[in-house]
């Protein structure tokens, strides 16, 4: 029952204008005390509709909320997925556009390309990692349409999982010969090292982090495309990209990522 | 002001006693960390006189965040004796520490002397015999881990006792900075993190220790171990845990704390 004046479909146009005005706003907890985690996946969905209108294209899906501590923080045990389309692409050595996002944060993740299609219910971890082509490293730019990223799991749900931006590193490595749960990365903030994580941090494991996406979206009736991008999750606590940083993900065995502000 | 003997008794006696004691540093208020080291060697001699062995030396305070809580820009360092080593899988005594946390490390083992000031890391790099991974038990003499930076230093760098690892290797074969680890208690990771988050890379550690204790006549000498500092930020661990440190290269390294049930 909706006592609540929210809709999924109001929900994504103000989450959309949002991100498109770059004004956040407050937490709907309040305004809509039982929005559903299924209600705001309908709210995630009927904002690509928005940005499929305008000629945005899926190029795949990013994960949410998928280290322990993170899920804490908002109370639940498992992670969210939301998409990625081409207009989140940032190139490499492109600036973080400032005045598009609200506060940028950077984050080091593992990457999928996947080379088959993988479609839920009932997908494995090891059939997971078996449909996947390349793994690389990526840092991806979250932008949060809430103040302070102040949001419970529903409004970042329905947020497309703080979605900003993200780029792709410059080595493409089959998975068969790389331990992802000791793939470790060096967080660098103006070359001084902050932070550092293995692939571990992402839900024990980033393929573990796959198969949940695969089986998750399997619920709502999407498979996961071959050829689709998946980022797997933050390794690290998210830096802020204040202006003039410039933050680098150094990768053990998949080079180094670096986006400037 | 204290003497920095009765400073040394104190925390002698913590051991002795198993009771951890009351900060030191409100009253060496104004006293530079030379005298916290002082006090720290005066617990060596203490210690070297009873028959122990230093064996090598321990950086603490190697991550940014950790100095900043301390409010120190400087990493710092203690003295590792005989007594302190554990083998790997063999129960550490209960008892054997008072309020122990863990690090995951890894370790340096020198093949020459290392005299400093003046060290470069190519001097440094040219001393290390071999490389193995290695958990540290950090401990605290003083009650509830309530230290500042003089009194972390003049209790031996919150040192506790360590496990190396069974499977060393040749520096020249790694890259030490982006070397994963996975720190796992009983069972569940509770942190993960790489070389790099060791001061830059572990080597800068080693240079450190070298140029900083020259001055202080401590000698870095032929089979010392060097811990350089933790990868992760240090767990509290109970009696009856096992710690697992993964390290990419290096296998697991195990240190089990003996039980209740064991006794």
């Amino acid at each position: 029952m909706n006592n609540s004046s929210w809709t999924p479909a109001s929900v994504a146009e103000t989450l959309v204008r949002a991100a498109d005005t770059a004004q956040p706003r407050s937490s709907f907890a309040e305004e809509w005390p039982d929005f559903t985690e299924a209600e705001a996946y309908r709210a995630q969905d009927l904002a690509l509709v928005i940005r499929r209108a305008r000629g945005e294209r899926v190029v795949g899906i990013k994960l949410g909320v998928t280290s322990r501590a993170k899920q804490r923080q908002v109370n639940v045990d498992t992670p969210n997925v939301a998409w990625l389309t081409d207009a989140m692409l940032l190139p490499a050595g492109e600036p973080v556009p400032a005045g598009e996002l609200i506060h940028p944060r950077a984050e080091p993740e593992i990457a999928f390309r996947l080379g088959r299609t993988l479609r839920g219910p009932g997908v494995t971890a090891a059939e997971a990692l078996a449909a996947v082509d390349r793994v690389f490293g990526a840092i991806e730019i979250i932008d949060s349409r809430f103040s302070g990223y102040a949001f419970t799991m529903t409004d970042v749900t329905a947020d497309n999982a703080s979605s900003g931006r993200f780029v792709t590193g410059p080595v493409h490595l089959p998975t068969d010969t790389l331990d992802l749960s000791l793939e470790a990365v060096l967080v660098g903030v103006d070359g001084e090292i902050v932070d550092s994580a293995t692939g571990a941090a992402v839900y024990g494991h980033p393929a573990e982090a796959l198969a949940f996406a695969a089986n998750k979206l399997g619920e709502r009736g999407h498979a996961l495309e071959a050829g689709w991008i998946v980022l797997t999750g933050g390794m690290t606590d998210a830096v802020p990209m204040t202006p003039g940083r410039h933050v680098t993900a150094e990768f053990t065995h998949l080079g180094s990522v670096t986006v400037r502000a | 002001m204290s003497d920095v003997q009765e400073a040394a008794d104190r925390l002698l006696a913590a051991y002795r006693d198993r009771a951890p004691i009351p900060p030191l540093t409100p009253d060496f208020a104004g006293a530079g960390l030379d005298a916290a080291y002082r006090i720290q060697q005066a617990q060596v001699a203490a210690w070297v006189a009873a028959g122990d062995v230093v064996k090598g030396h321990k950086v603490g305070l190697a991550a940014q965040a950790i100095q900043r809580q301390m409010g120190v820009n400087q990493p710092d360092f203690g003295h590792l004796t005989a007594s302190m080593f554990h083998l790997e899988h063999a129960p550490i005594p209960r008892g054997t520490f008072l309020q122990p946390r863990v690090e995951p490390e890894i370790a340096f083992i020198l093949g020459r002397p290392l005299r400093g000031p003046g060290v470069t890391l190519a001097e440094a790099a040219r001393a290390v015999d071999f490389v193995v991974g290695a958990l540290e038990f950090v401990d605290s003499r003083i009650a509830d881990w309530q230290i500042g930076i003089f009194d972390t230093v003049a209790d031996n760098a919150s040192s506790g006792g360590v496990v190396l690892g069974s499977r060393p290797r040749r520096l020249e074969e790694l890259d030490l900075r982006t070397i994963g680890c996975n720190l796992t208690i009983n069972g569940e990771v509770v942190a993960t993190g790489a070389g790099g988050a060791v001061l830059g890379s572990p080597l800068n550690s080693l240079v450190w220790l070298a140029n900083t204790v020259g001055p202080l006549g401590v000698r870095l000498e032929p089979g010392h171990v060097v811990l350089p500092g933790s990868m992760t930020r240090a767990f509290d661990v109970t009696p009856g845990s096992t710690i697992e440190a993964r390290i990419a290269g290096f296998g697991t390294v195990t240190a089990v704390l003996q039980g209740e049930a064991d006794e």
